[in-house]
């Protein structure tokens, strides 16, 4: 970009600060979901409740979304030494381990819906279905993201010197990952700890 | 500016003249807020004209003058002590308002202290239903509570089980009794009110709650112990059977099922008359048993008389907008005018 | 971007446009100044559809028992009314400020991401016409501005396009929050530290952070309430144990921070103006940029006083009470330091003078009003009647938009290089004081006196005293609309005629008036390097020890450049570019589809979005360049430009 970061007033690209301004607006996002969710936690109208989470499950896609943070910063740095074959390569692997955690989320829903959890079946069914699937739509986007940094890569549109593109994307994708620890933590961990007690 | 001086001046000249006015209390919950917001106001007209005045007198005195040698005026840029001053100040008066604010938040909204009379309200779209827990009475948009006497209402709005309709929040307000509390589907609020006179007084929802909002008013009627018992009295009592004439028609008619816009309905399909036999339940409607010894009706918005209800039999949604099609409020029934005089002579020997 | 610009190959669908005058120049731009003008005048279109509805209500309410319009079509009108006011004229209309004058008075020569300000003016003018459109297609919402549930979740509430046209305009607002948030951090000019920022561009900053954590809560809310509506979900129905009580703690987390979204711009052009005409500097710059930024953050805190009389229990009442209570010092702090701002220096009552000093007038009534509501026990009395909405009309009527307009008449030179007439400026300003007045000072009295908001109809049982201040205010909407078409008519024959102005017609402060008036593409031909608070004034003047200014010869002089700047190298701005727009467009799909739901619809607009994302990030910079060439000196990568 023409204003190198010399140029301006807090020495970062301006990007780079516009993603964090806003996923600072992000947090905010999925604090109110989150909020709603722990309001409704036995407002199940009769129906399924957290009972029906299958946590071993959901470590595993967690773990494998965990991973992912790993390839994306093993991305940036391959970028970042101008290695763009193996910074295709991790970005190919993180969009891959994003798309099994998708996969995922989809078998755990139909799972659930079979059981009789669905959207308008109670305030915590819904609080449930939202929250999860805004947080899966954010991996979604950031796959298109990886998909289209991957192929303008290929097409030279991203050059060996604009690292700051997979930098920025990057940030993106440790956000979802760091919510999804909060959403995995706050949804399906506490209560179940507190179910056992 | 000159606007809200008279308006000022308006203020103390008129302001006991409305009969829903929140400015002439008759009873203690209303009083005590009322003793409070008093020196608040005066604390704000003084504000008011402290800046007003600071700035008409920079108005006048700082403005240049025609004969201005055009030099500027010394560069002031700011004074600490000032920004101290008027940073303490008003934090200092808000902490001595602030103090009596919470305590009588507290004390309006306890449990009234010795005995108290119970009635739970319930908000419908667009009427208000009141029972009397004590008494096992209902009674339709008009409550009626001895003189003297702490009442502690119950509320909550139209629930799913007893009606289709989906509950909406309304807000109870009878401003010389009490100010205003919102009433919630699925919970239970509460307020006190009081009254320290007997009298009618006017009230209304005051939280918007759909098409006819407006049209959903209050009545409160405090009376003298006796008087109040002996209401108690009547209201206990099952409803008139009428033998013979057009009401005994009338109450034929009650249970007959009609063509509705919405189906087939029949008056006692949501309007519950007690007989004395069994429990006394109201359905979707106002209770009716004794209709006629209300003022008012159709949310408090038409006097009871004979004129009035023939109006509202023939189409009631014509005469207070309803949505029937939405489960909320009554259909037109498509009543012949026979139907209409049984009905109406049946309605009017409820007392 | 040192290297020269060369026009290579065929044009292909990446080509930048390259119109710079006519309708596709318009629709295509990524100039700030551009973008502020059609905000303006997008603005001024939903103003007069606001008024229309206001129309519809004091027509309404000006007698007892009328029933000119039927209760439907009135709760349309005023649900409508305060959407339009709130999303569609203040917010947008401060947004046109920040675009026009955030990089003028910060010294930079555009924002940090032009096509993301096009787009945020786009997504406004689509939200705008889709919450329109609702007229159109069986009805607008009609479960008012706050939209509270459970009514917005029945399904005669229309409430599905408030939940998905709020949505729109709330992408409008975040996108434009980042951007200028980055643009105040990140492109001021050499030399502007925070505390020599304008009083504008530290409201300005508040206001974009208000924003960018506000929105966030009612997209969440909104979000809910659409699937509530469309999808079935149950986060509000009581039947299923949802809490109608969730929905008014999410509304009036982002509501009452978005009251001071609308307010602190005025209160930064307020700080702008009151300055030049006393001629003297901001009384107490610090403790007015902190008091608005502690405004900023106590807002956040305060949202239940909103609910007071909903079911929330004694204790969170007295909390809410006392940060309440709290929040009007701050705001006294801004009161009493502009009216020493006035104090001892030599008044000029021009026109947006007057508007200025007639901010702080009416925003002092409705301040106070404000502390009124704070007193719990009686605010159970004046919530949600007359005495409510004589409030916030007075905090929003007689502030925001006394200081906005404050602003139209200060800047118009600016924009036009000519003045709007003083004569009927001032004709404007004393009916619009006297309408206003007219209209809200009256509603104190009929709220006190019993009348409730929101009913379609003037109970006649309240008595005559309340029939006649109703009669008062709708008289004095008939003077505010006299007062409305003096100003248009004033706007209208003065772009066309107005006396041309000069540069620095005011004798002003601050950089913006240091450009060209109408400032050239580029606004500056150098970048200014700032030493001072109000750099532009000390440019001119000088103080002598005793705080006594002396000029400074020809000190103000821009030297006129020809689109080189001080290296000799070209000034390269951002190019126009059609993918904001296209990608806009897609959203109408969505968004109808949203309130189906239609998938099909649905489908397109998510499609057609995601082509216009990658046709954004695929087309170039500028015709035969590409962002970031490979550079192999980083010094000659050096220019003054805004990034893109």
């Amino acid at each position: 970009m023409a204003a190198g970061v010399h140029e301006t007033t807090l020495g970062l690209d301006h990007r780079k600060l516009a993603m964090w301004v806003f996923l600072g607006s992000e947090f905010l996002f999925f604090g109110a979901f989150v909020s709603a969710y722990v309001l409704y936690l036995d407002a199940t109208a009769g129906g399924p409740g957290i009972e029906i989470f299958d946590i071993p499950f959901t470590s595993i896609s967690s773990f494998v979304l965990l991973m992912s943070s790993l390839t994306m910063v093993l991305a940036h740095n391959a970028h970042v030494r101008r290695d763009m074959r193996r910074m295709r390569m991790w970005i190919l692997a993180t969009a891959g381990q994003g798309a099994v955690f998708l996969g995922g989320q989809v078998f755990e829903f139909t799972v659930f819906y079979r059981e009789g959890l669905n959207l308008t079946q109670s305030p915590f069914a819904s609080g449930f279905f939202v929250l999860t699937g805004f947080h899966g739509l954010h991996v979604f986007v950031g796959i298109l993201l990886l998909l289209s940094l991957y192929s303008l890569s290929l097409t030279g549109k991203v050059k060996p010197n604009q690292d700051l593109k997979t930098e920025m994307i990057g940030l993106y994708w440790h956000f979802v990952d760091i919510i999804w620890v909060v959403i995995f933590t706050v949804v399906y961990l506490i209560p179940e700890l507190a179910m056992v007690d | 500016m000159t606007t809200i001086l008279v308006l000022v001046l308006g203020l103390v000249l008129t302001a006991c003249t409305a009969p829903q006015s929140a400015l002439d209390p008759a009873g203690p919950y209303a009083q005590e807020p009322h003793d409070l917001i008093r020196p608040v106001f005066a604390i704000a007209l003084f504000v008011f004209v402290l800046v007003q005045g600071l700035l008409i007198y920079s108005v006048v005195k700082f403005r240049k003058r025609p004969d201005d040698d055009g030099s500027l005026p010394v560069q002031v840029h700011g004074n600490t002590r000032l920004e101290i001053f008027w940073t303490v100040v008003p934090a200092l008066i808000l902490a001595g308002i602030a103090v009596p604010t919470v305590q009588m938040i507290f004390s309006t909204m306890d449990e009234p202290e010795g005995d108290y009379l119970t009635v739970e309200v319930i908000g419908h779209r667009w009427w208000w239903e009141f029972y009397y827990p004590d008494y096992d009475i209902y009674t339709a948009n008009e409550i009626v509570i001895p003189v003297d006497t702490p009442v502690r209402l119950e509320m909550t709005a139209t629930d799913p089980a007893r009606s289709p309709d989906l509950g909406v929040i309304h807000s109870f307000w009878i401003p010389q009794w009490a100010g205003k509390q919102d009433v919630v589907p699925g919970q239970t609020t509460f307020l006190n009110i009081q009254a320290s006179d007997t009298g009618r007084y006017l009230g209304q929802c005051a939280e918007y709650c759909g098409l006819s909002h407006v049209n959903m008013r209050i009545r409160g009627e405090s009376l003298e112990q006796a008087d109040f018992e002996a209401w108690v009295e009547n209201q206990q009592s099952p409803a008139v059977q009428p033998t013979d004439g057009l009401a005994a028609e009338g109450a034929e008619l009650f249970g007959a099922a009609f063509d509705t816009d919405i189906g087939q309905r029949s008056c006692a399909a949501c309007h519950q008359i007690w007989n004395g036999e069994g429990q006394r339940s109201p359905g979707v409607g106002p209770d009716l048993t004794h209709f006629a010894s209300r003022e008012e009706f159709a949310g408090a918005i038409f006097e009871t008389n004979e004129e009035n209800l023939r109006e509202w039999l023939r189409n009631p949604p014509a005469m207070k907008p309803m949505q029937p099609e939405n489960q909320v409020g009554m259909p037109n029934l498509n009543l012949t005018e026979e139907e209409i005089d049984a009905l109406v002579a049946y309605m009017l020997a409820l007392e | 971007m040192s290297h020269s610009t060369t026009t290579t190959g065929r044009r292909s669908v990446f080509s930048r446009p390259t119109a710079e005058t006519g309708f596709s120049s318009w629709i295509t731009t990524t100039d700030h100044k551009k973008i502020g003008i059609m905000y303006f005048f997008t603005v001024l279109v939903f103003f007069f559809l606001g008024g229309v509805e206001s129309g519809v209500i004091r027509a309404q309410l000006a007698q007892a028992e009328q029933s000119l319009v039927t209760p439907e079509i009135y709760n349309q009108a005023f649900t409508m009314h305060g959407i339009t006011m709130v999303f569609l004229v203040v917010m947008p209309l401060s947004a046109a400020f920040f675009n026009y004058l955030i990089p003028l008075q910060i010294g930079a020569r555009d924002v940090a991401f032009p096509r993301l300000n096009a787009f945020s003016y786009w997504m406004y003018l689509f939200g705008g016409i889709f919450l329109y459109s609702s007229f159109l297609l069986g009805g607008a919402p009609n479960g008012s501005w706050v939209g509270y549930a459970p009514l917005s979740i029945d399904s005669v509430s229309n409430m599905a396009f408030y939940a998905v046209g709020i949505q729109l305009l709330g992408v409008s607002s975040l996108a434009a929050a980042v951007n200028f948030i980055v643009t105040i951090l990140n492109m001021r000019a050499p030399g502007m530290t925070f505390m020599r920022m304008p009083m504008f561009i530290w409201m300005s900053l508040v206001t974009n952070f208000l924003l960018l954590f506000a929105l966030p809560i009612i997209a969440v809310a909104l979000f809910m309430l659409q699937f509530d509506t469309v999808f079935g979900a149950q986060f509000f129905n009581p039947a299923t144990g949802g809490d109608p009580i969730l929905w008014q703690h999410l509304f009036w987390l982002f509501g009452h921070p978005e009251v001071y979204i609308m307010i602190l711009p005025a209160m930064g052009i307020v700080s702008e103006i009151l300055p030049v005409f006393s001629r003297k500097p901001l009384f107490g710059y610090a403790a007015v940029a902190f008091a608005g930024a502690a405004i900023g953050f106590i807002g956040f805190g305060v949202w239940a006083h909103h609910m007071f009389t909903s079911s929330i229990g004694p204790v969170a009442r007295s909390a809410f009470a006392l940060s309440t209570m709290f929040i009007a010092v701050p705001t006294g702090i801004k009161i009493f330091n502009w009216v020493f701002t006035m104090w001892g220096g030599k008044l000029r009552f021009t026109t947006p003078m007057l508007f200025s000093i007639g901010f702080v007038s009416m925003f002092t009534i409705g301040g106070l009003s404000g502390v009124t509501h704070s007193i719990v026990p009686h605010n159970a009395q004046q919530h949600d009647t007359y005495y409510v909405v004589a409030h916030f009309h007075y905090v929003l009527f007689g502030g925001a938009l006394f200081g906005l307009i404050a602003g139209i008449y200060y800047w118009f030179p600016k924009v036009t290089g000519r003045l709007m007439s003083e004569r009927l400026g001032k004709a404007h300003f004393w009916t619009w004081l006297l309408g206003f007045n007219l209209t809200f000072g009256p509603m104190h009295m009929s709220g006190l006196l019993g009348q409730p908001r929101r009913t379609a109809v003037l109970p006649g049982e309240l008595g005559g005293t309340v029939e006649l201040y109703n009669l008062l205010s709708s008289l004095g909407l008939l003077v505010l609309v006299v007062s409305a078409l003096i100003f248009l008519y004033n706007l209208v024959v003065s772009i066309k005629s107005g006396v041309a102005s000069g540069p620095d017609p005011w004798d002003a402060r601050t950089l913006e008036w240091l450009s060209a008036s109408p400032p050239k593409h580029y606004n500056f031909d150098v970048i200014p390097t700032i030493s001072h608070r109000d750099e532009f004034w000390h440019r001119k003047y000088a103080e002598d020890e005793a705080g006594r200014p002396v000029a400074v010869p020809a000190g103000a002089s821009e030297e006129h450049g020809d689109g080189h700047d001080d290296r000799g190298e070209h000034i390269h701005m951002p190019d126009p570019s059609y993918w904001p727009l296209v990608m806009c467009l897609g959203f109408f799909p969505l968004a109808y589809g949203l309130i189906g739901p239609i998938w099909p619809a649905i489908i397109v607009g998510v499609v057609w979005i995601i082509i216009g994302y990658f046709g954004w990030i695929i087309e170039p910079v500028a015709e035969g360049d590409d962002d970031d060439p490979v550079v192999e000196d980083p010094d000659a990568h050096r220019s003054g430009v805004a990034a893109h």
